[in-house]
């Protein structure tokens, strides 16, 4: 009866559709840090997960990489671009700081499996999904 | 019998969907330094131009991805990047110098012989 006397109005109504999308991208408790460095990208085949670390100008050996308890860490730090004695920032919108995002892992992983790679600033991670959770065709005989 | 209904909007002025990299602009006495982050770009899908005024910064990104993959999510939703900027007339666009390394591309572009800073002496009379 109230409900009735008190429609949702189309704006409340547009902003739990909003809120409604936002949590389908969002990544996990840990927060689904979009626009947060480095940008990734996460995708799926039968055999294993692979993640893609957008992660642009950094040593690869100082990024560090861990699974621990089916969750991934991806951390390290991108050095401040040095500012030249009497020089002039107009534009300063690279990321510069240490970061760290995390992801949460599907269960059927194997974390002995990962094996990353970094190529034109793109740290690429490849875990292998358990053999007994890769779906079997069964020969009908 | 002509009729004024002709007029269909040019498709091919419209530039392909980019993402927009993100850059650093330095100016310093001699030039100006611009470093832009490019991840996922090889070197030869890396595309500077200039022309007139204006310096074009374009990349397609380019990902090892195994067959049959599924995204599950993706925060890099465009195959491409591209930025354009207009260079004012005292940089010397013909001495541009870029390097391209681990997807950061680095332009140095310095400053017309003519616009370098020049002291200028007062003198007493």
């Amino acid at each position: 009866m109230y409900t009735r006397m008190f429609p949702r109005d189309l704006f409340a109504e547009l902003e739990r559709l909003q809120r409604d999308m936002q949590q389908a991208f969002d990544l996990s408790i840990r927060g689904g840090t979009r626009g947060g460095f480095p940008a990734l990208n996460i995708g799926s085949t039968p055999k294993s997960v692979e993640i893609y670390a957008f992660a642009p100008g950094i040593d690869p050996a100082a990024i560090e990489v861990q699974i621990e308890k089916g969750v991934l860490t991806i951390a390290g730090e991108r050095a401040e671009e040095t500012l030249p004695e009497k020089a002039t920032l107009h534009i300063g919108e690279r990321f510069a700081g240490r970061f760290r995002r995390v992801i949460t892992l599907p269960d059927d992983i194997d974390p002995n499996s990962a094996t990353a790679k970094y190529r034109d600033g793109v740290l690429h991670i490849s875990i292998a999904r358990q053999e007994t959770a890769i779906p079997r065709r069964i020969a009908i005989q | 019998m002509t009729t004024a209904v002709e007029k269909t909007p040019a498709k091919s002025a419209q530039p392909e969907a980019s993402l927009l990299p993100p850059v650093n602009v330095i100016e310093d006495a001699n030039g100006i330094t611009l470093t832009a982050d490019l991840p996922g770009v090889p070197k030869d899908k890396l595309n500077l131009l200039v022309e007139a005024d204006t310096l074009t910064i374009e990349g397609e990104v380019e990902l090892p991805l195994p067959e049959g993959m599924e995204s599950l999510h993706a925060e890099v939703n465009l195959p491409r990047y591209r930025r354009v900027f207009t260079l004012s007339k005292e940089l010397d666009s013909d001495q541009v110098a870029a390097e391209f390394a681990n997807g950061v591309l680095k332009l140095r572009i310095p400053k017309a012989a003519h616009a370098q800073p020049k002291r200028i002496e007062i003198r007493v009379e």
